[in-house]
């Protein structure tokens, strides 16, 4: 049962990494007990399952996931979110309101308007319908401030960081809030501009170099020289 | 129009751009050149430069063109007004209708369709510089395009021509040698899977020599499929070394 590929080694769609008796994980395909990749990315392989790390994707909804969408429709029962997916999502009136709701006393928009950005869960999807949010968990809602910064959202995980030492780095060095969701949207809420630019930098970074060893320090060795240098300026 | 030379291939096996008879045109291949596009692909082989851009899988609009079971996939290839020696009016002809299926037809059999349905792809070819073998390009354009925007692929699809040109059969024909030559014969490829998924013939061979046409164009495809790879892996090996070594 050979691999043809190392961990981490940089695979192109088509490449053969396996032949033999493995299963097929993310972003493989298996045709004859040959596996190949379908997506640019970096091999991975456990004891029976052959995946690829994609370094470019989509984002596909999956239960569960905190999202962050942006309202493109105002309807009659809810209303429509671009969530980066190929998908609308729906979110329906009646999760928004904490009371019974009448079409025509109630004013959608008074709730949400076209453009605003919500923080939101996805509760059900699969590939036949659009996937259905919610807003009726602490901490969801409409995002009122910060900025937003998008990454590729394969690329999540890595912002993350294993137990969250990444964006836990990030957080501390920049004295931001930020709120990471599945679909690629990021929102950077701190004291001031600067530190939101920094965050939103160092996220930046992340998102480049995600395939590369060692981020988490030359990260963390960019944003104190970055700091340095803006206290530096205002003490002049 | 340059006159036509008097001989399109010397007594040695040069041809009119001083390439021999089985070598490829130089080929330059880049990757995501575009910021607004989702995957796009820029190749230039000899004169011929061809742009490539990708946007999707998206939700379709209009909302009738959704299929139930897969993705709809739309191709897009035009050729720019200033891509010829006389400018060429930028509606889209009969000849880019038919070659915009043609395109779609070739690189259809490579794509995970059926992962995404409801949703539409659409990829867009713009011919910047023609001579000879755009088609061909193109292919090669879109297909490392798709790569670039994530698509899930089972292949990469390399495209190349060959064909007979004064009783020689050559690889990879320049635009001279498609209008004077007898005949061209474009073939896409899916090296992996060993699969064909364009062939057309213009001209005339016989049976031996079109076994040997083809032969001559696979071998050119799986050359550029090589360079397609490389390409693909090269936007994301430079960072890694920059910053590794750096």
């Amino acid at each position: 049962m050979p691999i043809f590929y190392e961990k981490r080694q940089l695979v192109t769609p088509g490449d053969l990494i396996a032949e033999g008796d493995y299963i097929a994980g993310d972003n493989t395909y298996k045709e004859d007990n040959k596996f190949y990749a379908t997506r640019v990315g970096l091999v991975d392989h456990g004891d029976h399952r052959l995946s690829v790390v994609a370094l470019k994707a989509f984002y596909i909804p999956s239960v569960g996931d905190l999202v962050i969408g942006k309202v493109v429709e105002v309807g009659f029962s809810g209303w429509s979110l671009d969530i980066n997916a190929p998908y609308i999502a729906m979110l329906r009136a009646s999760d928004a309101f904490d009371r019974p709701f009448k079409t025509q006393r109630d004013d959608l928009t008074s709730i949400f308007d076209v453009g605003d950005l919500i923080l939101c869960k996805i509760v059900a999807y699969d590939r036949t319908r659009d996937p259905l949010v919610t807003v009726r968990e602490p901490g969801l809602g409409k995002i009122t401030r910060g900025q937003v910064t998008e990454v590729t959202p394969t690329k999540i995980p890595r912002v993350i960081g294993r137990k969250g030492s990444m964006i836990g780095m990030v957080k501390h060095e920049t004295d931001c809030q930020i709120t990471i969701g599945q679909n690629g949207l990021i929102v950077v809420k701190g004291k001031n501009p600067e530190d939101e630019r920094l965050a939103i930098i160092a996220i930046r970074k992340i998102e480049q170099e995600a395939h590369t060893s060692g981020l988490t320090d030359r990260v963390t060795e960019m944003l104190q020289k970055e700091k340095g240098g803006v206290e530096n300026v205002s003490e002049t | 129009m340059s006159q036509k030379p008097k001989k399109l291939i010397d007594n040695k096996g040069i041809r009119t751009d001083g390439r021999k008879l089985d070598e490829l045109k130089p080929i330059k291949i880049q990757v995501d050149v575009l910021a607004n596009a989702d995957g796009s692909a820029y190749v230039e082989q000899g004169k011929t430069k061809v742009l490539a851009a990708v946007y999707g899988p998206h939700e379709a609009h209009p909302r009738h063109l959704a299929q139930p079971d897969r993705a709809v996939f739309r191709c897009r290839y035009h050729m720019a007004p200033f891509s010829v020696e006389e400018r060429k009016r930028p509606a889209p002809s009969r000849r880019e209708i038919e070659l915009s299926k043609v395109i779609r037809q070739a690189i259809d059999p490579s794509v995970f369709l059926e992962y995404y349905p409801r949703t539409l792809i659409d990829l867009f070819m713009e011919v910047l510089q023609a001579d000879g073998g755009t088609r061909c390009t193109s292919i090669t354009a879109a297909s490392l395009a798709l790569a670039d925007a994530g698509v899930p692929m089972r292949d990469m699809v390399a495209a190349c021509a060959a064909g007979k040109v004064e009783e020689h059969l050559v690889l990879d024909l320049n635009d001279t040698e498609d209008k004077e030559g007898t005949a061209d014969v474009p073939i896409a490829f899916m090296p992996n899977m060993n699969a064909v998924t364009l062939l057309q013939m213009d001209g005339m061979l016989t049976i031996e020599e079109f076994e040997q046409v083809v032969n001559l164009a696979i071998g050119g495809c799986k050359k550029i499929h090589a360079l397609q790879k490389e390409a693909l892996k090269a936007k994301y090996v430079t960072v890694k070394e920059e910053e590794e070594e750096g």
